[in-house]
């Protein structure tokens, strides 16, 4: 019987099985940044261990830094990028510090590399590490001792997670981007659908995607409770990969692409699990509540929690609102929010910036915006072509590269009760500061917000 | 970590769903570089509601926390679990988990069970009836007891085991530390590195 992509690239990758114990797996490529790394570094002190592959490591600074030039105001936020750069100089990894040319969100930077790359194993002290996976690998977030485990010895001990196809037929209408398919994905399967499973999106509307668009919809699979999301790499990703800097050049690129050719589905292979979408019946989305799931399309109204049959559902549905501090039945396009933020490792990268900016040429913002680049060579790139001054003319905040107001842990940050229309992937409670509100949406309805001051489709301009 | 065999203590109700580990702990805790001190940030947001279950005096010392669905969804931290455990937690019973908090819970030491909805439900019933409720977690016979009732769980043979014994997962790869060297000669040459 043929092999799912998955499995394909799960076995490439197995160092030893025995029964009854979990596959022991090899990692190519483990990305580190500042707030899930001190304590694995120091556990290693503590039992006189070493980095194995120092050069299977980098490092970035991207949660805890300002967007503004200057230093690092809070102390607690300094002592723990200043561990990160005595860890990273005792145990030989490469750091890409703030001001630095490389730096970045740590999903943004591996693939800027050439670093990620189809059929590898890819890991992070994050979640959304699910992003590399848009280039046909397994890449999955872990925890702190995970991290340590993997510093160690370049392995890990897991159990193969099951397999689940997302087959998104037809076509994405015009002004539907891969952040609405995506939402409308989790809205569809639901924050825990896709626990215990790497999730494969395939079909033609997928294939049509650019490599922006797979990281965006790979990105979120985790809002979906998934392990990993992966797409068979192709010729996108081929020219994406093409001359950057990490990616083989020469004989070795021939080589490559011929394995990587060989990284797809067999068309006997089984699924655990099948989920159909037909894009063209996608609008843009937009969430109401307080989990990723909570999402629907922009020309509905915010949910009755008694429409809900599942208790569980309603309840939770009744706390969003509240939180939200929303009604049942208003119309989602005539929520009004008081920042517009785009940016982070879901949509921070050039594209996103070249939509938003599409919108924003001479027109003007309402509301507080925060324009992001994902890292400093998303910000280089954006500069060269102009879109700083776009953003800058529409009165929006034109930002050095981080996280940023994707998480309340720098100080981009909302206030109590404020709201926003995020194109970031979680909207928690809290998520984005104490007491905030947040409703993700793509970045052009981002901008199309921006301008209106209420949530807003760019064809709604 | 410390191993876990079976543990009897009393059990708080969270009757909340998709937990994430924002709530479990908000990211301005995450700031810290030691592994101590997170039982101060443990649902911090939601500890400021007097109303709050944690908050309720019959429910101190309570080492078992049962909640609803899809708990500990969302970032990878393992601060959660840290703060979990230093709070004072030793089990989390849910119907459903996150995939990276349960794994993240079992290096640690802290038991993630899974039990029916139905049983979480009338678990959580119970804790609501009486605060003092006694319940067993027994990791050996894969069961929890309460007043009577025996509710079996599934958990792995391997991380049964390992948890068990209290074993360091780094200390049993580096036993195979000959199998990884061999696999290392044998990657693909156009693999990228970092330098
Ligand atoms: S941008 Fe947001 S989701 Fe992405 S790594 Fe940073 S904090 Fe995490």
């Amino acid at each position: 019987m043929g092999r799912t992509l998955a499995e394909k690239v799960w076995e490439q990758h197995v160092v030893r099985r025995a029964d009854g114990e979990p596959d022991l797996l090899y990692i190519d490529l483990h990305l580190i940044h500042e707030v899930t790394s001190p304590q694995a570094f120091d556990g290693l002190r503590l039992a006189g261990r070493e980095v194995r592959r120092p050069d299977l490591t980098i490092a970035t600074e991207d949660h805890n830094v300002p967007t503004v030039l200057g230093p690092i105001a809070d102390p607690v936020s300094k002592t723990q990028v200043e561990t990160l750069r005595k860890n990273a100089a005792e145990f030989g990894i490469r750091l890409h510090p703030m001001g630095d040319a490389g730096q970045g969100v740590v999903h943004i930077i591996g693939p800027q590399f050439g670093l990620t790359q189809p059929g590898m194993t890819i890991v992070c002290g994050d979640s959304h590490t699910s992003t590399h996976g848009a280039f046909g690998g397994i890449a999955f977030g872990i925890g702190t001792s995970e991290v340590e485990h993997v510093l160690a010895t370049q392995t890990l001990p897991a159990y193969r997670p099951k397999t689940m196809a997302i087959e998104v037929s037809g076509e994405l209408p015009a002004g539907v981007t891969a952040k609405d398919l995506i939402l409308a994905i989790i809205a569809k399967i639901g924050t825990g659908g896709g626990q215990g499973y790497i999730v494969e999106y395939r079909g033609e509307a997928i294939r049509k995607l650019s490599m922006e668009g797979r990281m965006t919809v790979c990105n979120m699979s985790i809002e979906a409770g998934a392990r990993a999301g992966l797409i068979a790499p192709d010729e996108t990703t081929f020219a994406y990969l093409k001359g950057r800097p990490h990616a083989p050049s020469g004989e070795l690129w021939d080589q490559a692409v011929e394995y990587w050719t060989s990284l797809r589905t067999d068309d006997d292979a089984v699924f655990d699990k099948v989920v159909e979408i037909d894009a063209a019946t996608l609008t843009p989305y937009v969430t109401w509540g307080t989990n990723p799931g909570q999402g629907l399309p922009l020309g509905a109204s915010v949910p009755d929690p008694a429409s809900f049959a599942d208790p569980i559902e309603r309840s939770a549905a009744e706390r969003a609102l509240e939180y939200m501090g929303l009604t049942a039945g208003t119309p989602l396009r005539e929520i009004e929010v008081d920042t517009v933020f785009v940016g982070s490792c879901t949509n921070g990268r050039i594209e996103d910036l070249r939509s938003a900016a599409e919108i924003l040429r001479g027109r003007q913002v309402k509301t507080r915006t925060l324009i992001v680049p994902g890292s400093m060579l998303v910000k280089l790139q954006a500069e060269q072509e102009g879109l700083h001054e776009v953003f800058k003319a529409a009165g929006a905040e034109w930002r050095e590269a981080g996280c940023s107001m994707c998480l309340g842990m720098n100080p981009d940050t909302l206030q109590p009760g404020e709201r926003s229309a995020s194109t970031s992937n979680r909207n928690f409670e809290g998520r984005q500061g104490k007491g905030g509100r947040t409703h993700l949406v793509s970045p052009q309805v981002a901008a199309a917000t921006a301008v209106t001051g209420h949530l807003t489709a760019p064809a709604d301009l | 970590m410390d191993a876990f065999v079976t543990h009897t203590g009393t059990a708080v109700p969270l009757r909340r769903s998709n937990v994430d580990t924002d709530q479990i702990i908000p990211a301005v805790w995450l700031k810290q570089v030691s592994r101590t001190g997170f039982e101060k940030g443990l649902f911090s947001a939601w500890r400021e509601d007097p109303g709050f279950v944690l908050n309720d005096p019959a429910y101190q010392g309570a080492s078992i926390l049962v909640s609803g669905p899809d708990f500990g969804t969302g970032s990878s931290r393992e601060h959660a679990v840290w703060a979990l455990q230093q709070y004072g937690f030793r089990v989390v019973i849910a119907a459903r988990f996150g995939d990276i908090f349960r794994n993240n819970s079992t290096k640690m030491g802290l038991l993630p069970v899974i039990l029916p909805a139905e049983k979480v439900e009338a678990l959580q019933a119970a804790a609501e009836a009486d605060p003092s409720l006694q319940v067993t977690v027994d990791l050996e016979g894969r069961e929890v007891r309460w007043a009577g009732e025996v509710v079996g769980f599934e958990i792995d043979d391997y991380t049964r085991w390992r948890l068990m014994e209290g074993l360091d997962d780094i200390g049993l790869t580096l036993r195979h530390a000959d199998d990884v060297a061999a696999y290392e000669n044998e990657r693909q040459p156009w693999l990228p590195t970092t330098v």
